[in-house]
């Protein structure tokens, strides 16, 4: 008899596929969050496949802290023009205009933590009942808990002491109105699926991934790209370097590794050999020990 | 290049951990991710960070999966963790799940989509009754592979007889079991590191592998029915293109068998039978379907189906009924369920709502007897009842497929998931 074996990527594809069906079926408006990173990148492509040849049914969904590299800004509009998906922009500037978020202030100020506040003021906008999202499960301990279907009271809190079970394939996301859900299809990949499944696809990814030449300084063990965003204390000189980005988020807080991997095999011999997650790299999750936790119960991504 | 292949061709192992509290499940995920060196540096010195701040002796490898704040609070699990390894040999999903009885909940769902178990026990207190309750469980769920790890061997003074003790209450009580056929027992220390990723020089007398060498190398074929073609339907992809003006696509994920192009089909609930025109991976044709593949199927005729409903083939079809018969397990602490109560079933891509007609018996997990007397189930409590639907549901006994054998019940009020079942 034939051999019916898949291998685990594609066992892994076929279960986020799964997953984003499941979204289309059981939500009224769901929307993708799309932040122009690796793991957003999949998921793009995953709908793309879970639909053809019909359109992904789900906008794309951007929370935009105004403090971006300018390539991924650069490729996110490309990437949407190529697909002709509608995007939906938050601005984490108009919830700090209304006074809904109050802008961080001293050396290291981040508006990361204030994107949980934009992103409920965009999920509430634009009636979203279930925002996709691009987490899994192997970035960190607080993420390790989470379900596939995630679900989310009227106030967007997540309340991991009181989950809902969640068995076989089996996903409910049924919910009271206001509430809604957040659903991550890639829970069960790793970082190194993530890089083998983008080089299997032949996925274009932003140049910051890949080794470049950058201006950088080091602050509590982050190396921080200088931009119009990040600049040196008095204390700290600005050096230049080649390095890429494991993750890409918000400038002032995603950390650049020094890397002279150029293209994809040579980044997935980095990612093999590495000793340090990837978001060891992340200032954010270093603010204190449960700062994951903490932000993902007030409606982090 | 080599490497690269290898990573992509590796088998795929997903287990879980059970136990009752405090008997050093997630101490022995620690300790087997440590030894294996594959915790990152950047975790384990948070980690021992932690550690130190808490007071603790030796680095508590259990916070590398008790992740949450209350977890680390009191030192126990309460939600499954899940983690993900890889060796030369295999690669694996892990989920640790935890011990206390008022998170049972999440045991089953850490269990539910694991091919083997490791059940932890102290080795000073032997098998008690929370053992009994995952071991029942994970035979519940169709887990064939179990590996009874009697830990905390050092504070036993590594005596062969605490690890004889534990063999011979565990044996007895897995005769009464159904799947569960397959049965190892180790003996190990999850702080010290015994046993786990390299052989113990404290226990000469056991002679079998450490734990490690065993999940690397223990036979899980697949249980996977390739025989009888059942088909979900979960969404219709219909383009509103012009290039695609007709396109019909039936979109799923194959729940068992093989569908081929060509083949005829049935669908179910309405009977109308019609012939695969074409089998789409995303954007390629194939010429196959087989489980767990997510695809879109096209048939030659215009007939109607959506959502909910079932491709089969028109010479194996699954049991079609209204009335459903099956072993529970129930998760409510607010809520039980008694004959009268109504709720919504959820199985396979289908909805119904369901009114308990009868709760026929409460299995006792120590002595695994039936009490009929019982006609009510509670938190935590495993039982058979009778279901009757309010439209006919299309299903195989859960130890013939574990897709169309298992369902959901959920609070109509609430929307909690209250119970998970096992179709008989
Ligand atoms: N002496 C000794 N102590 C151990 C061993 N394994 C675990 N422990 C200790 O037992 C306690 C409980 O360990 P955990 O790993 O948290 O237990 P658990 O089974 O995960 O508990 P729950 O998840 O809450 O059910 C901790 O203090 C551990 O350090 C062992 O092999 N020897
Ligand atoms: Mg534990």
């Amino acid at each position: 008899m034939k051999n019916y074996n898949l291998t685990h990527l594609e066992q892994l594809e076929a279960e986020a596929i799964f997953v984003l069906r499941e979204t289309a079926a059981q939500f009224e408006r769901p929307g993708l969050l799309f932040s122009g990173g690796k793991d957003s990148i999949v998921m793009a492509h995953l709908a793309y496949k879970a639909f053809y040849p019909a359109k992904s049914p789900f906008p794309l969904v951007h929370v935009d802290t105004g403090h971006n590299f300018p390539e991924t800004i650069q490729f996110r509009d490309q990437f949407v023009d190529k697909l002709g998906a509608q995007l939906i922009i938050g601005l984490v500037q108009d919830s700090i205009n209304r006074g809904t978020a109050v802008e961080e202030t001293g050396p290291n100020a981040s508006r990361n933590a204030l994107q949980s506040v934009t992103l409920l003021e965009t999920i509430e906008n634009n009636h979203l009942d279930a925002a996709l999202g691009g987490g899994r499960r192997d970035e960190e301990k607080a993420r390790a808990k989470e379900r596939f279907f995630s679900h989310r009271d009227a106030f967007g809190q997540w309340d991991p002491k009181n989950q809902r079970p969640e068995l076989w394939n089996l996903f409910n996301g049924r919910k009271a109105h206001g509430e809604h859900f957040r659903i991550f299809p890639l829970s069960n990949w790793t970082e190194m699926d993530v890089w083998q499944y983008l080089k299997k696809e032949e996925i274009e990814l932003p140049s910051l991934y890949f080794a470049h030449q950058r201006e950088i300084i080091e602050r509590n063990g982050s190396l921080l790209a200088v931009s119009e965003f990040v600049s040196p204390s008095a204390k700290e000189t600005a050096k230049k370097e080649t390095v890429r980005f494991r993750t890409i988020g918000d400038a002032t807080c995603t950390g650049a590794v020094l890397s002279k991997a150029s293209n994809l095999d040579e980044v997935i011999a980095e990612v093999a050999a590495s000793r340090i997650t990837e978001r060891g790299t992340r200032a954010d999750d270093k603010r204190s020990e449960s700062s994951m936790e903490d932000r993902k119960k007030q409606g982090y991504f | 290049m080599s490497e690269d292949k290898n990573y992509l061709n590796m088998d795929l192992l997903r287990f879980t951990t059970a136990g009752s509290v405090d008997d050093g499940k997630s101490t022995l995920i620690g300790r087997l991710f440590h030894d294996t060196k594959a915790i990152f540096e950047d975790q384990l010195e948070a980690i021992e960070q932690s550690s130190k701040k808490r007071g603790d002796e030796n680095v508590n490898l259990a916070l590398l999966t008790d992740g949450l704040r209350a977890e680390r609070e009191q030192g126990i699990t309460i939600d499954v963790a899940y983690r993900y390894f890889a060796t030369p040999k295999r690669k694996f999903i892990i989920a640790d799940t935890p011990g206390h009885i008022q998170y049972t909940r999440n045991m089953v769902t850490g269990a539910s989509t694991a091919n083997l178990a490791l059940i932890l026990v102290d080795a000073r207190n032997g098998v008690v009754e929370q053992t009994r309750r995952h071991s029942f469980i994970a035979d519940l769920l169709g887990i064939k592979h179990v590996a009874v790890c009697i830990n905390k061997m050092d504070l036993v003074g590594y005596e062969e007889s605490a690890y004889i003790k534990v063999l011979e209450q565990f044996t007895d009580f897995a005769s009464r079991l159904e799947n569960v056929t397959d049965i190892t027992f180790i003996p190990l220390s999850a702080l010290k590191g015994d046993n786990v990723v390299d052989r113990s020089e404290n226990m000469t007398w056991y002679k079998g592998p450490p734990l490690l060498y065993h999940l690397e190398n223990v036979y899980v074929g697949s249980d996977f029915n390739h025989v009888d073609a059942r088909f979900p339907v979960q969404w219709v992809i219909r383009p509103h293109s012009d290039e695609h003006h007709d396109f019909r696509g039936f979109a799923g994920r194959v729940a068992g068998g093989v569908f081929k192009t060509g083949d005829e089909i049935t669908v179910l609930p309405s009977g109308f039978n019609s012939n695969i025109k074409q089998i789409l991976l995303a954007d390629q044709e194939i010429d196959e379907a087989f489980h767990p593949q997510s695809v879109t199927i096209l048939l030659e005729d215009e007939i109607d189906v959506s959502r909910g409903d079932m491709l089969v083939k028109p010479n194996n079809q699954p049991n079609s009924s209204q009335d459903l018969d099956a072993r529970i397990c129930w998760f409510s602490s607010s809520k039980k369920l008694s004959k009268g109560t109504k709720l919504i079933l959820r199985h396979t891509t289908k909805d119904a709502q369901v009114l308990v007609s009868e709760v026929r018996y409460k299995i006792d997990v120590n002595t695994l007897r039936k009490n009929e007397e019982e006609n009510q189930l509670g938190m935590n409590d495993i039982g058979r009842i009778s279901l009757r639907a309010s439209q006919p549901v299309f299903w195989d006994s859960y130890r013939r497929n574990r897709n169309t054998g298992s369902f959901i019940l959920v609070d109509p009020f609430t929307n909690e998931t209250l119970a998970a079942g096992m179709l008989r």
